[in-house]
């Protein structure tokens, strides 16, 4: 491929690209994000292939393994363009029917589509199907339309567009301008406005700056940074290069979880391909600008995430965070410069200096404008990732896109902010969703993680799981942190076994005080927070625990029990046979019984028994 | 054991990288799948560091190991989705199934476990990985059947 030396050649290229398409040629397009991939595209894909040689058919039909499609949940997914019809849950055998139906016969394949689990009617397009229908997918769409591994899917789309016009029409500081007014905050939990950020690099004194793409998602129930890199990695390096242009670098690094190898992989060819189309390296599209990215891969530490741990970390040390008298914008990575920001910070970028400042600023709500990703996890129908305006409410996004609660149980609560969030309750959930509103209610946004917890889940066990987490990767510079989280945790750990005591909720209200006031960084300052929202909101599920030694929602295996109903139990042997503890004695079609020294409380004969037969008090 | 030519070659790879050590590290995990203590005591020597930096840094992340790791790696997610969908009573089958702790390795090498805060796969919690290869949805009634493939 040849250098793309002006704006105009650009230009030329796309339209080249888009005039050897046919718009009307069918294209599968399976989606290939991690979660389908790991239901199967790959196979179906293959199959796909297969029948489409077998068939003769390469020359009539193109097919495409794309990003993420978000609605995980239902995976394999496979669209069909240019209808967009859509069809959940493939396997290779569907795959024949797919084409000799639908894309020679020209009808749907029913079986395939996604049915309104409200109205029980068939959905035949994607837009249409309702965990997509209340959707903005401004930086997600392109995921479902493009092939990642090929940079001319994206040029096809405008891709690269938006850093010709911020590098030959627009100065720096009208960039910086344009993206202070659009009202951009740092998606990555903080909620920084970027323009101020980038304002203060671009003000610092120094030849040498740098901006960094923060890709070490930690936060666990969060995977919309991955399925952006995964997905659509140009845009990523398209919103750097403006970024490193409007500040003055010349370096740029992301900062990748070692979880994340397909998004490395995706990235690194997108890299190489924007070197040899020279919209990476030097004099970019003729401007005079100079512009590398390299990845750095994470070696597995939450703290890295964060900005200081983060630059530590790429200067070959441990990961822990520095106290931010100084900003990382005066003397950050190496001691210069630098602009760090979230991958969707980053990905927000192009669209903002494509379609300007005020197409941006009139979505979302006063202070938090634009979209942001959410990842709908837990307890909940339609697992994935939904994109929103900003200031939607709790309700639309669990209810209406994400289907509910799963067996008609009962919603009760949301954790949101990952380990530095909250839990928040029923009562809450027509809140708006933005960054103040979430703290507000003793939470925060964080990476857009949203975990679901239905009736089942115990909030105490939640409390002690996080509590466990921010333990774990705690660094272990500040001592409140490690000495007072650690404290917390055993606390917690007491209580969930029966030994908790009077007056450990107090302890913990008074710990976490101390751990908020002297920790030097948001790790330690917010670890209190899942601890703090539970006893906020499901106080009654603590003194349950503390008192009546009690675990309500059946979770806690020191404070539960396992028994067979008599009338239920048809003597099948199957609990029997799958006790791990040989704690079930019976015989053929006679009533069995757990015999509860043995019993470890691990809830496999539960999970066996198809008569119900097994309960847990 | 590992060749010590090859551990100077790694190192000379990135001489003069300011990232050097987590890198270099890294590098020597992927190919050993552990860091002995030769190759730290070799590490610091060459990168004129004091020995107590490279363990700070081998100790402080997750990705390296000090001991050999099984031929077959076990990673049980124990993401907030997978938590609160049961992920801790696959570990808890798993390791009485194979007789260890999380983190530990079987005496006859054959598998690690080890525990992950979170794949990004939440549609499928809880989720259990076998040298890449994804289970999901899984069950501690299903593990044994999983665990047979790899025995």
């Amino acid at each position: 491929m040849d250098r793309i030396r002006t704006a105009d050649e650009l230009k030329r290229l796309r339209d080249s690209i888009v005039a050897a398409r046919d718009p009307s040629k069918p294209c599968i397009a399976v989606c290939g994000g991690t979660g389908c991939r790991a239901l199967g595209a790959e196979s179906v894909t293959a199959a796909f292939k297969e029948e489409i040689a077998g068939q003769g058919l390469e020359d009539k039909i193109d097919i495409r393994m794309t990003g993420c499609h978000g609605f995980c949940e239902r995976g394999p997914l496979v669209v069909i363009f240019p209808e967009t019809i859509f069809y959940h849950g493939a396997t290779p055998d569907d795959v024949p029917e797919i084409v000799s139906e639908t894309i020679v016969g020209e009808k749907v394949v029913e079986r395939l589509l996604y049915e309104d689990p409200l109205t029980g009617q068939k959905i035949v397009h994607e837009p249409e199907v309702p965990f997509y229908k209340r959707q903005k997918r401004i930086l997600m769409g392109k995921n479902g339309l493009i092939d990642p591994t090929r940079i001319e899917d994206y040029i096809a789309l405008d891709g690269y567009q938006a850093a010709a016009k911020a590098l030959l029409e627009m100065t720096p500081e009208e960039i910086i301008d344009t993206i202070k007014r659009s009202g951009l905050r740092g998606r990555g939990g903080a909620g920084f406005p970027t323009g101020r950020k980038w304002e203060s690099c671009r003000r610092a004194d120094g030849d040498v700056k740098y901006v960094i793409c923060n890709a070490d998602e930690g936060d666990p129930g969060a995977y919309q940074d991955r399925s952006l890199i995964e997905g659509n990695p140009h845009a990523i390096l398209e919103g750097m290069i403006i970024g490193a242009y409007a500040i003055g670098a010349h370096e740029g690094f992301v900062y990748i979880r070692m979880e994340y190898p397909l998004a490395m992989h995706h990235l690194q060819l997108a890299i190489e391909q924007a070197e040899e189309y020279g919209l990476l390296g030097e004099n970019i599209l003729g401007s005079g600008f100079d512009f590398t990215v390299s990845i750095h891969r994470g070696a597995g530490a939450f703290v890295c995430g964060e900005s200081s741990a983060l630059m530590r970390s790429m200067a070959g040390f441990a990961g822990e965070p520095r106290a931010k008298h100084v900003h990382a914008t005066e003397k950050g990575l190496w001691d210069r410069p630098t602009v760090l920001n979230n991958v969707k910070t980053w990905a927000s970028v192009p669209h903002i200096i494509s379609n300007g400042a005020d197409w941006f600023a009139q979505m979302g709500t006063e202070k938090s404008k634009g979209t942001m990703v959410f990842s709908l996890v837990g307890k909940i129908n339609n697992t994935g990732l939904v994109e929103v305006p900003m200031g939607i409410t709790l309700r639309e996004l669990i209810f209406d896109i994400g289907g509910g609660i799963p067996e008609g149980k009962r919603f009760k609560a949301v954790q949101t902010g990952g380990p530095s969030g909250g839990c928040i309750p029923e009562s809450l959930l027509d809140l708006p969703v933005d960054y103040e509103k979430l703290t507000e209610a003793g939470s925060m946004m964080g990476s857009g993680g949203m975990i679901v917890m239905d009736e089942n889940t115990c909030m105490v066990d939640v409390a002690r799981y996080f509590s466990n987490f921010n333990r774990d990767e705690s660094c272990g510079k500040c001592t409140a942190c490690r000495e007072g989280v650690a404290r917390m945790q055993q606390i917690l750990e007491e209580i969930t076994h029966g030994r908790g005591r009077e007056g450990d909720i107090e302890m913990l209200e008074s710990l976490s005080q101390a751990i908020r006031d002297a920790s030097l960084c948001a790790l330690g300052r917010t670890a209190p927070n899942p601890v703090l929202t539970t006893i906020r909101y499901f106080r009654d599920e603590y003194e349950a625990h503390i008192r009546d030694k009690r675990c309500p929602a059946g979770i806690c295996t020191d404070l539960i029990r396992y028994s067979i109903i008599p009338e239920k139990c048809t003597g099948c042997m199957v609990c029997l046979r799958n006790c791990p503890a040989e704690a079930i004695s019976g015989e053929k079609q006679k009533v069995h019984v757990i015999d509860q020294d043995k019993c470890i409380r691990c809830g496999i004969c539960r999970e066996v028994c198809k008569f119900d037969a097994v309960k847990v008090e | 054991m590992e060749d010590m030519a090859r551990i100077d070659a790694i190192i000379a790879d990135y001489r003069g990288k300011t990232s050097g050590l987590t890198t270099i590290l890294q590098h020597i995990q992927d190919e050993y799948n552990y860091l002995s203590p030769q190759a730290m005591e070799r590490v610091a020597e060459k990168l004129g560091l004091p020995l107590s930096q490279v363990l700070h840094v081998a100790t402080f992340y997750k990705a390296f190991s000090l001991e050999p790791r099984g031929k077959h790696l076990i990673t049980v997610c124990l993401g907030t989705a997978c938590h609160v969908r049961g992920g801790v009573r696959l570990v808890e089958q798993i390791e009485r199934l194979l007789k260890v702790r999380a983190g530990e390795t079987t005496p006859d090498r054959q598998f690690t476990l080890e525990t992950v805060n979170c794949v990004g796969s939440c549609a499928l919690g809880p989720v259990m990985i076998v040298d890449g290869e994804y289970y999901g949805k899984m069950i501690p009634s299903k593990v044994e059947r999983v665990l047979k493939k790899y025995q």
